[in-house]
């Protein structure tokens, strides 16, 4: 008996003592499901032939990324040793603890100068102009458009533009321009409209689609190191940048009030608008004939400038980072360093990959690969992105609630609105002591 | 009184011969299930009360400071949440309604004898069988405005059933009626077979009209049953999340728990979240409290 038992544990503490050891060799990159994590998986398949350090991206839809990501950092779960998280989630998860700092990391490697300066002020720095970091730019994006050159380059169609608006149709110069082709196309009895922007209001896609006006009008949503709102998010040009996106709303396809970015794409495959905003990680499905049955005649632009010459987008993308939970730190370590090699970044790139590596981004070979990477080269060194304060998530929520209701549902007016959401969250940075 | 309610264990069996008495027996069964309760309800209810009086937020590792009843205070000032209750009030007046009406219609047409009856009912069952997140995504495509069948049947045009946000509310109501009238038609199937036949005989001997005959014997008869079926069907219609959060996000369609989660997961408020949490669980009990109450005095006719 005493021999079984004996036996048994042995056999047990062998067990184990040999899962642990396989256990460090493994590595789980968490992040949400969407093509750029197919990609990353090819990529990391590389890095376990070359060192046999397993890699597993794991994903989850978009919609629960946020909550799923954000239970196990609260449990200090260390299910995950590393995560593509959000841009805003930085100031939220580094505060909290969840993020382990890499301000060594970024030092030593001169991460500031090999990655594109906006993506490491937006994915990576925190607090603003702080000099602390907490993640790796890893995928860059940002909003831009695609459009129907076939339509666009349609004899009829330009004779009949130019007759009316008295200039050339062709790529929307400003977003005078875009709203003119917008109406221009917009023929419900064909069943045919102008375009489709951003509208759902469940995360932050309505938000993301305003903030490509408002920034390019000349705005700000307010001032991120002291707080400031009062006058900024509510100004001259936000209103005028919040009228312009409404007005954009009415020249979208009917039932229009819940979408992004499958719904973008499929009005671009599915013949119901002339132009379409989405992030660049999503043009891949349009240049592909499979996914896009219009995609020879598709074609792509950067966010235009507003009234002033102004021309920014709304940013998208993720860092990096290491989950302070996580087991295999040292593991993660090694892996970002071989993440960063200018070999790694490039095969990143051809992969299908947004890398946020200057020094790839600025080559011709990456400019000339596909339609839009031209765009998206010229879009990431002019970003803008929301708050990234811990609570980010309140004010998304406020902007939300005060934008969808007057862009979708004709409910007061945009300087009501603003006004509204400028209160809003002044009483949120008051609750947080935010105020200096 | 308990004991009389008890069997006592057959001394021959397996049980007694081990040496396990019928107390025991009972405590084997039972005390795993108090247990469970007490672990996963009771304990995380006391303990999500004790939050609700506090600035507490999961996703930092800042100390919970207590506060007071400056949540509920904040939560009930908040004209947002009162327009969610609104809302949430009036979905929950609509659907359950509708599936009143027509549960209690198509069991009334169903309680005679009707050839493939039985089949009938379990395919008029197939509804609720389905999952809820299905079921709305099913209709989502099933209003769309560009290719859905919905419009086609009736020659909408390009009526927006989603997008139309003093629509939308009713869009969803109906998707609920559409599933879970099936629930309350076999609760009242139930009630409707129970009714005794004499009685209608009766009736019929007396020269009563169909109006009567239905106002003063079966809806009398069959109303506990069917107030069995209201209560669970208000319980449920106003803790909706799947159907309302799958099938639009205006906001005249965002109930409560819509606002709650958003609250406790969106934006991680952990001590506001469990308060309003509590509002909504004191509103349910209250609301089931009046239903039981009338269902008592129904009985007691």
């Amino acid at each position: 008996m005493r021999k079984t038992v004996t036996g048994i544990l042995a056999g047990i503490g062998f067990t184990l003592a040999c899962g642990t050891s396989a256990f460090a060799q493994e590595l789980t990159i968490f992040w949400a499901e969407w093509d750029p994590a197919n990609y990353l998986q090819e990529l990391v398949n590389e890095y376990e032939a070359e060192t046999g350090v397993k890699v597993t991206v794991e994903t989850t839809p978009w919609s629960d990324f946020q909550t799923k990501a954000f239970t196990e950092f609260n449990a200090k779960g260390s299910a995950y040793d590393m995560v593509v998280g959000d841009s805003q989630w930085i100031g939220a998860a580094s505060e909290g603890g969840h993020y382990v700092d890499l301000t060594e990391f970024f030092n030593k490697h001169k991460l500031t100068e090999v990655m594109a300066p906006a993506t490491v002020k937006y994915y990576a720095e925190y607090p603003a102009n702080s000099g602390k970091y907490w993640s790796v730019p890893a995928e860059g994006d940002a909003v831009g458009w695609s459009y129907r050159k076939d339509w666009f380059e349609d004899p009829k169609e330009m004779e009949a533009f130019k007759a009316k608006y008295g200039y050339d149709l062709g790529v929307p110069k400003d977003w005078k321009q875009l709203r003119d082709i917008a109406e221009f196309f917009h023929r419900p009895d064909e069943k045919r409209y102008g375009v489709a922007i951003y509208t759902d209001n469940s995360y932050d896609a309505l938000v993301m689609g305003v903030e490509n006006a408002i920034f390019s009008f000349g705005g700000e949503l307010g001032d991120y190191a002291t707080y400031k709102v009062d006058g900024v998010v509510n100004s001259e040009q936000n209103i005028k940048a919040l009228e312009a996106y409404k007005e954009l709303y009415g020249f979208t396809p009917p039932g229009w009030a819940k979408s992004f970015f499958i719904e973008d794409n499929q009005a671009i495959t599915e013949n119901l608008a002339a132009m379409s905003m989405n992030y660049f990680a999503f043009f891949p499905a349009l240049i592909n004939e499979a996914s896009n049955p219009n995609a020879k005649g598709t074609g792509f632009f950067a966010n235009p400038p507003g009234p002033n010459g102004d021309q920014y987008a709304a940013l998208g993308g993720q860092g990096i980072s290491i989950v302070s939970y996580s087991q295999n730190q040292e593991e993660a370590f090694k892996f970002l360093e071989w993440f960063i090699k200018d070999e790694t970044q490039k095969k990143w790139a051809e992969l299908g990959g947004y890398t946020a590596h200057a020094k790839t981004l600025e080559s011709e070979e990456f400019r000339k690969a596909t339609p839009y990477n031209e765009a998206f080269y010229q879009t990431m060194f002019k970003v803008k992105d929301f708050w990234a304060t811990p609570e980010y998530a309140e004010l998304l929520i406020a902007m939300n609630q005060r934008l969808y209701p007057f862009i979708t549902g004709d409910q007061g007016t945009a300087k009501e609105a603003l006004d509204a959401l400028a209160a809003d969250w002044n009483a949120t940075f008051k609750k947080y002591g935010r105020m200096q | 009184m308990a004991t009389a309610v008890m069997t006592t264990l057959d001394p021959k069996s397996r049980a007694a011969s081990r040496g396990l008495s019928d107390i025991s027996i009972r405590n084997l069964f039972i005390i795993p299930t108090i247990v469970f309760l007490i672990v996963f309800n009771i304990f995380p209810l006391l303990y999500s009360l004790g939050y609700s009086f506090t600035d507490f937020r999961a996703s930092t590792n800042a100390p919970a400071n207590f506060v007071g009843l400056a949540n509920y205070r904040a939560l009930l000032n908040d004209p947002f949440i009162w327009s969610n209750f609104a809302i949430t009030a009036k979905y929950v007046i609509v659907s359950v309604a509708g599936q009143v009406l027509v549960g209690f219609g198509v069991a009334m047409l169903l309680n005679r004898a009707i050839p493939f009856k039985g089949l009938i009912t379990t395919l008029l069952l197939l509804p609720m069988m389905l999952s809820m997140a299905v079921v709305g995504l099913f209709w989502k495509l099933l209003y769309n405005p560009s290719w859905g069948v919905i419009n086609y049947v009736l020659g909408l045009g390009n009526f927006e059933w989603l997008s139309n946000p003093d629509m939308a509310l009713y869009a969803i109501a109906i998707t609920d009626i559409w599933m879970w009238s099936p629930f309350v038609m076999l609760l009242s199937l139930a009630g409707l077979s129970a009714v005794p036949k004499h009685l209608y005989e009766a009736a019929a001997i007396d020269r009563a009209g169909p109006f009567y005959t239905f106002f003063r014997i079966t809806l009398p008869l069959v109303a506990p049953i069917l107030m069995i079926a209201i209560i669970f069907r208000t319980m449920e219609a106003f803790k909706t999340f799947d159907l309302a959060y799958i099938l639009s996000s205006q906001p005249t369609t965002e109930v409560i728990s819509i606002r709650l989660y958003k609250m406790a997961f969106q934006e991680w408020q952990t001590g506001m979240s469990c308060a309003l949490a509590y509002i909504v669980l004191i509103m349910v009990l209250a609301i089931t409290n009046i239903y039981v109450k009338y269902l008592n005095k129904v009985k007691e006719r």
